[in-house]
């Protein structure tokens, strides 16, 4: 593999907490994300996915350079970016870009939809105000929405509307990598499917690199390449999508995959619930972060913290027991009923013939 | 809809309009359903599809602007609407409780767990003592499997999880052991493992109790994991209604199937997902005809022109489709 678009190693990210109004203390830390490695290459979709609190959020601020980390590195194409400041680091980001979750909030009310898009290329000083023009018109029309939209303001979207707004912002400026943030889970279910899609079908065309932060497993499966999950600030697994599907090496991965709700009644029953909540991350459980709600955790587990180790080529978990834990039981079979398969292909071929 | 025996609860010709400048709209026009008895009715639909209006109607919650303009909400052949404010008072939390889906912002900050529970039990038993009322409360926190009750009695909702906030608030709900249980999305605010949990629960306290559930929900996993019986709803319409497995293995409504194909499955690969076009019409431009008639690649003129009513495409399976099912056109 050649040298990959994105590389961080061992970032962190630690809150002070603080108690008191005139001598404030310091009464502890949270430790939002704490010693996250990963690589991500280019034209590639890396996953991070996690329940609430688990820092993926925070990570994919932190690769962007929006907060700034406690620890740790970010190499972007081969540059070290976590010193750079100023105008240097501006001129990075024009490479890296970001979708956010909320297509109401992260849009300016004021400024109408050429206006949002032309934005970044205003700020990095890209063209004159005709290619601009030609541009905004371009990027609208590569995600789906039409010219005369140009002139209109965000309250006259729909959520899906806005997030292509979103997106087509985030590819103004050409950049390598864009960083998806939950980009559909605010949206409604038909919704959701068509940004997904258009997603995909925008790194197939441009060649872009996707670091995709979400908590829905079954949107992880279809856009990414690999997946990382996280628990309370760490990584606990890594590896291609196919693995992680078909092996789960670490006990929440499974759990989360067991917890899944499948669209189909035959198979109710199935999930199993783990139990418990995730503990809070300013006072992390000792050794491992996971043995609290961990049905196989033995006395090394709390006392322990157990490394990220590679179980298989490109397959890491950080569990001590990884090899010798029992058959994760996971069955991914089944698929839609005969009936279901056979109108959902009528139902795409009527619409192929009414585009 | 299946059964025979008299269904807990029939909803007959509903229809919840909202005042505005622009005339009157339905948010939900003209919805029939039952509820048997001791089952599970799914509600599946996107944002702006008047599932929460429909089940407001029912608690008759519906606020102003909006009321309740036709209908019938009958429990037990009782019709709700047709109740004075007093009496509804005592039908809700006694026969039919809702939970919604913040149970963070459900619960009021500046009391305690205990005091709210206690709250609704005391409307409803003004004579009974403190200390019975505590035990009830503690009581009904066991129910809900919330680990050390006496605890979480005295303590304050910020102190709890959200999971734990929700257990709180189906321990209240439950608290005068209500026949029927609205849930408006109660897990969509969850984690998934959490909300594993929750669902679980559900079902476990049906089963003890033998009260029905409606279940509000965008999710077509949670539905196949919880629903007896399941009603589609689109713009303000019932399209589909059948048992749970039909409605999954035999869908006939092409907003079900546009649904059931732009969910990205855990057993299947797909390379594009199928989606749906365009997005739900608000309910101020409601198109004329089949409201769906615009994102459907099945449309054809008779489509615009007459509201198609729901008809029995197969036994015990209604759809409200002029086309369906849809392989009939491709002959």
């Amino acid at each position: 593999m050649s040298a990959p678009l994105l590389e961080v190693t061992g970032l962190a990210k630690h809150y002070p907490v603080r108690k008191g109004l005139i001598l404030a203390k310091q009464v502890g830390t949270v430790r939002a994300v704490d010693g996250v490695s990963f690589a991500l290459a280019r034209g590639e979709t890396l996953a991070l996915v996690g329940e609430s609190g688990c820092g993926k959020s925070t990570t994919a601020r932190l690769v962007l350079r929006l907060i700034e980390p406690s620890a740790g590195t970010i190499r972007f194409d081969g540059q070290d970016v976590t010193g750079l400041s100023g105008a240097a680091m501006r001129a990075m980001r024009r490479r890296m870009q970001i979708v956010f979750q909320d297509p109401y909030a992260s849009l300016n009310p004021r400024l109408n939809v050429a206006e949002t898009i032309a934005e970044p290329m205003l700020v990095h000083g890209i063209g004159d105000a005709a290619s601009r023009r030609r541009r905004v018109e371009e990027l609208l029309s590569l995600v789906g929405l039409r010219a005369f939209h140009a002139e209109r303001f965000p309250h006259e979207f729909s959520g899906g509307q806005r997030q292509r707004i979103g997106i087509a912002r985030a590819l103004a400026v050409e950049p390598d990598l864009v960083v998806c943030d939950e980009p559909v889970s605010a949206l409604d279910v038909s919704i959701q499917a068509q940004v997904v899609n258009l997603l995909k079908d925008l790194q197939r065309r441009l060649g872009l690199a996707y670091l995709f932060i979400a908590h829905d497993l079954a949107v992880v499966k279809h856009v990414a390449d690999r997946i990382a999950v996280m628990y309370l600030g760490q990584i606990v697994e890594t590896a291609s999508k196919r693995d992680l599907f078909a092996a789960p090496r670490h006990p929440y991965t499974r759990a989360l995959l067991a917890a899944i709700p499948h669209p189909d009644p035959q198979r109710r029953g199935r999930v199993k619930p783990l139990g418990g909540d995730v503990p809070s991350p300013m006072n992390p459980p000792p050794g491992c972060r996971f043995h609290t709600r961990c049905p196989f955790a033995q006395e090394r587990c709390r006392q322990e913290a157990p490394e990220l180790r590679t179980l298989a080529d490109g397959h890491q978990a950080a569990c001590h027991f990884a090899e010798t834990l029992p058959p994760a039981g996971l069955d991914f079979s089944g698929g839609l009923s005969e009936a279901a398969a056979k109108r959902l292909a009528l139902y795409a071929g009527a619409r192929r013939r009414a585009a | 809809m299946t059964g025979t025996a008299e269904p807990l609860l029939r909803i007959e010709g509903l229809r919840t309009v909202f005042r505005t400048h622009g005339g009157e709209i339905a948010a939900v026009d003209g919805v029939d359903l039952s509820v048997p008895r001791g089952r599970t009715l799914g509600i599946v639909g996107e944002s702006g599809c008047g599932k929460s209006v429909l089940s407001l109607s029912v608690m008759r919650l519906v606020a102003h602007p909006g009321r309740v303009a036709a209908g019938r909400v009958l429990l037990e052949g009782r019709d709700l609407l047709q109740l004075s404010a007093a009496e509804m008072r005592d039908v809700r939390g006694s026969q039919v409780a809702m939970i919604f889906q913040e149970p963070m912002t459900s619960l009021n900050p500046v009391h305690t767990v205990g005091f709210q529970i206690t709250e609704a039990m005391r409307a409803h038993d003004p004579r009974a003592s403190r200390a019975e009322l505590r035990d009830r409360a503690i009581e009904a926190l066991k129910r809900v499997r919330i680990p050390a009750p006496e605890r979480r009695f005295e303590e304050y909702p910020h102190l709890l999880s959200g999971g734990m906030r929700q257990r709180v608030m189906i321990a209240m709900a439950l608290a005068c052991r209500p026949k029927l249980l609205i849930a408006d999305e109660p897990t969509t605010a969850l984690d998934v493992t959490v909300q594993a949990q929750i669902l679980d629960l559900l079902r476990d306290l049906q089963q003890e109790t033998g009260m029905s559930i409606i279940l509000i929900t965008h999710d077509l996993g949670v539905v196949a994991e919880m629903a007896d019986e399941v009603a589609v709803m689109y713009a303000g319409r019932v399209v589909e209604r059948a048992a749970a497995g039909a409605v999954f293995d035999d869908p006939m409504h092409p907003y079900t199937l546009g649904l059931l194909g732009s969910v990205p499955r855990l057993d299947e690969e797909r390379e594009t997902l199928l989606a749906i076009e365009g997005s739900v019409p608000p309910p101020f431009a409601l198109p004329r005809g089949c409201r769906f008639h615009p994102r459907c690649p099945f449309a054809v003129e008779d489509c615009k022109a007459e509201p198609p009513p729901l008809r029995a495409i197969a036994p015990g399976h209604e759809a409200a489709c002029l086309r369906a099912p849809v392989e009939r056109l491709a002959a």
